[in-house]
């Protein structure tokens, strides 16, 4: 369906503007809408519109940036995973154990969370690079039950099934203390998630990601056109790891508390399913999908604490057989009175 | 140009849900209520847990009325998933947003342990109604219990294990804290009567099979077999313990109550007929009290009341009570204060909080499976009264 959308709107592009060369063409991509900036202005601005959903606008943020973790190999490089939250879980137990013992600085803590699950990342890399997507499933979903294993049985060094306990989060850059609202929290996890992002916009556009994006349509064809396609996955993935270690680090720092739920299947497929309902390969799928995942679940339970469970499911159902193109599109329908205001049409 | 047209789909989209998101926020409350926040695993695998405690509490608030001291009393339930970071946040969210005067509930020790420094913090009573590791309580002054704590089971059943002609015991715990407890506390108490501990096992609290450790079970050939693990996982065991056969090798199976989980022991079938634990609470407890709380249970949730259950019931009352001393006062110091001390006739029997470690004191009974009227119960023979938590004596 994809393919087919994409050759139809290429063709568009030469009837209608015949004169746009391929750098040209490929540099408008990079342009900023208008509606990236809204999203942007109106998330930054909810740290002071909604001042008592901070909490669970946090939980949005990191869950967003998890999910954009796992956009960036699923949706650049066709990757799918179903064992992400093994990164997610070194990051956060990473930056739990270094506020343990006294490097509580929560950047350098991200820093380092990243960092450890990028390394993650790279080793593992390697076990994805042959197989079909059903093999990569299990060698991720492996990958990820063996990390939750190690933390279960390293039970000295991560609390085990107890948690780790005795976290003390000092104040970010020594100048922002995290509050009891969760103020801060909220404006820390935005921020890094915003600048992750800008970096992931930065990357996809990049010769390397256009070439990821010919990895993901057809490898074989990408590697007799001399891409080097087995390269361009480590890097990818490790920086994925990396992200999603990120996330973790997020986590631990924001609630100060770890647990193996960190590492929990639930939450790589959680992650999937935010996809799911955002949309992959465009980068704001896991923001959104995030939103929307977190709202309905907030939501949902706060109706009814014992049976949420089956709306949520009810309601994915919905989606998935209703199709996100037509939500999108009914929000394009929405908006168009909006749209013709700024004397832009949205398409 | 699929791209930019879903990007400018998706940002309209992201502002459209965020702005609609503005107006969600919750209301302002009213003066005269008193909020008590239940935050519960009400779906996953402790979901038992989080039903028979909102059900409790429900009963208590029906049966003694919605107003204490004047003020109305308002029970918010929110379902954790069994996920610490999430207990966390809805703690959080609902002492700022619905600026509870009280939190309860907490089905495991990591969802309780996530949320106690919240409890420090802005100073607020947390009464504990499930998660049993003893250190909970000394984790923050604001931290009180209506359940039990693992120590005060695990002793009493080593005590009775060493009186009654057990002298070889394999120990079996689920790997995590309140099973630790449980073990540590089962093997001090038995050795120091001068018991022997053949072999601690230790099974992983996630997707547990027993079949392998019960077989090096069977091969120890011990007196009795100790087990503890999470209510609901007790069926699995029961069942392996007699496909293999050990109920026949004369290994008798001695454990905490959570193994004999009253809400589900009727599913486990004649496999737990015979079965010795020590537990507070047994829905046979032949009290008058206990036999109109089984009953009115029973009619307003169609499940047998649990231990889970009753330490709800008794966690409400516990709040009420603690409400009437302080005249309907929500400062966390003094409702506090208040708890510390507080004695009252449960459904199990009498209890009181222990006014220095703000743990309950309860009586612990030795029971044995058996079919009554049709049905599995566990029935009481022996009682040790006034049980404090060991683990805390010893300081």
């Amino acid at each position: 369906m994809r393919m087919s959308s994409r050759e139809v709107s290429s063709s568009e592009i030469k009837t209608t503007q015949p004169a746009l060369t391929p750098q040209a063409f490929l540099l408008a991509k990079t342009k900023w809408r208008w509606p990236e900036v809204a999203f942007w202005l109106v998330a930054f601005s909810l740290i002071w519109l909604m001042p008592n959903r901070h909490l669970l606008l946090n939980e949005i943020a990191i869950l967003g940036l998890f999910a954009l973790s796992i956009d960036l190999i699923l949706g650049f490089a066709g990757i799918i995973s179903l064992g992400h939250a093994a990164f997610f879980g070194l990051g956060a137990y990473a930056a739990g154990l270094m506020a343990k013992h006294g490097i509580g600085e929560p950047v350098v803590g991200l820093l380092v969370a990243g960092g450890i699950a990028g390394i993650a990342g790279f080793f593992s890399s390697f076990l994805i690079l042959r197989g079909s997507d059903l093999t990569r499933l299990m060698i991720t979903l492996g990958v990820a039950l063996i990390f939750h294993e190690i933390a279960n049985r390293m039970a000295w060094l991560t609390g085990g099934a107890d948690g780790l306990l005795g976290i003390i989060i000092p104040p970010i850059l020594g100048q922002f203390e995290f509050d009891f609202r969760g103020a801060t929290a909220y404006t820390y996890s935005l921020v890094v998630l915003f600048l992750l992002f800008l970096l992931a916009r930065r990357i996809i556009h990049s010769p390397f990601g256009l070439s990821l994006k010919a990895l993901k349509d057809n490898r074989l064809r990408a590697g007799t056109i001399g891409i080097a396609s087995a390269r361009r996955i480590v890097a990818i993935y490790t920086l994925a790891a990396a992200y999603a270690g990120i996330a973790g680090g997020l986590l631990t720092q924001t609630t100060a508390f770890v647990s193996l739920e960190v590492l929990d299947f639930a939450r790589s497929a959680d992650a999937l399913l935010v996809l799911v309902i955002g949309g992959s390969g465009y980068l704001y799928g896991g923001p959104i999908g995030a939103i929307f995942f977190k709202i309905m679940k907030d939501g949902l339970s706060a109706l009814t604490p014992a049976y949420w469970l089956f709306w949520m499911g009810f309601a994915l159902v919905v989606l998935v057989l209703v199709g996100r193109d037509r939500i999108t599109g009914f929000a394009d329908r929405l908006f168009a009175p909006v749209v013709a205001l700024f004397g832009r049409k949205a398409r | 140009m699929t791209t930019r047209r879903s990007i400018i789909r998706a940002g309209l989209l992201g502002s459209a849900i965020l702005t609609g998101a503005v107006s969600y926020a919750p209301m302002a409350m009213a003066q005269e209520v008193v909020k008590i926040g239940l935050i519960l695993p009400m779906t996953g695998p402790f979901a038992s847990t989080g039903r028979q405690i909102e059900a409790a509490a429900k009963l208590y608030m029906a049966q003694n009325g919605a107003t204490v001291a004047g003020k109305k009393i308002e029970l918010i339930v929110k379902d954790d998933t069994g996920t610490p970071d999430v207990t966390r946040r809805l703690a959080q969210e609902l002492l700022v947003n619905e600026k509870v005067s009280v939190l309860g509930g907490f089905g495991l020790t990591p969802l309780a342990m996530s949320t106690v420094p919240l409890a420090t913090q802005a100073k607020v009573p947390m009464v504990v109604m499930a998660a049993a590791t003893s250190m909970i309580t000394e984790a923050s002054p604001f931290v009180t219990r209506t359940s039990f704590t693992l120590p005060q089971a695990a002793s009493v059943m080593a005590d009775w294990a060493s009186k009654n002609g057990v002298k070889k015991v394999v120990t079996l715990v689920s790997d995590y804290a309140p099973g630790h407890d449980a073990e540590k506390w089962f093997a001090d108490t038995f050795t120091a009567a001068g018991g022997k501990v053949e072999a601690s096992i230790r099974a992983p609290l996630q997707n547990p099979d027993f079949a392998a450790f019960l077989q090096r079970v069977k091969e120890a050939q011990p007196d009795a077999l100790y087990v503890f693990v999470p209510s609901g996982v007790g069926a699995t065991v029961m069942k392996q313990f007699v496909e293999r056969g050990l109920d026949k090798s004369g290994i008798k199976l001695i454990g905490t109550g959570d193994v004999t989980d009253d809400d589900i022991i009727n599913g486990y079938g004649d496999a737990a007929i015979g079965a010795i634990t020590a537990h507070h609470y047994s829905a046979a407890h032949p009290s008058a009290k206990n036999k109109a709380f089984v009953e009115a249970f029973k009619k307003a949730s169609n499940m047998r009341p649990n231990f889970m259950g009753v330490a709800g019931y008794d966690g409400m009352h516990l709040i009420y009570e603690a409400l009437k001393k302080t005249g309907g006062t929500t400062d966390g110091t003094k409702l506090m204060d208040a708890m510390k001390g507080t004695a009252w006739e449960s459904p199990r029997g009498p209890v009181s909080i222990d006014p220095e470690t703000r743990e309950i004191v309860l009586n612990m009974y030795v029971r044995k499976v058996e079919k009554v009227d049709g049905e599995l119960y566990n029935v009481e023979f022996s009682t040790f009264e006034g049980v404090k938590d060991p683990a805390k004596k010893k300081k």
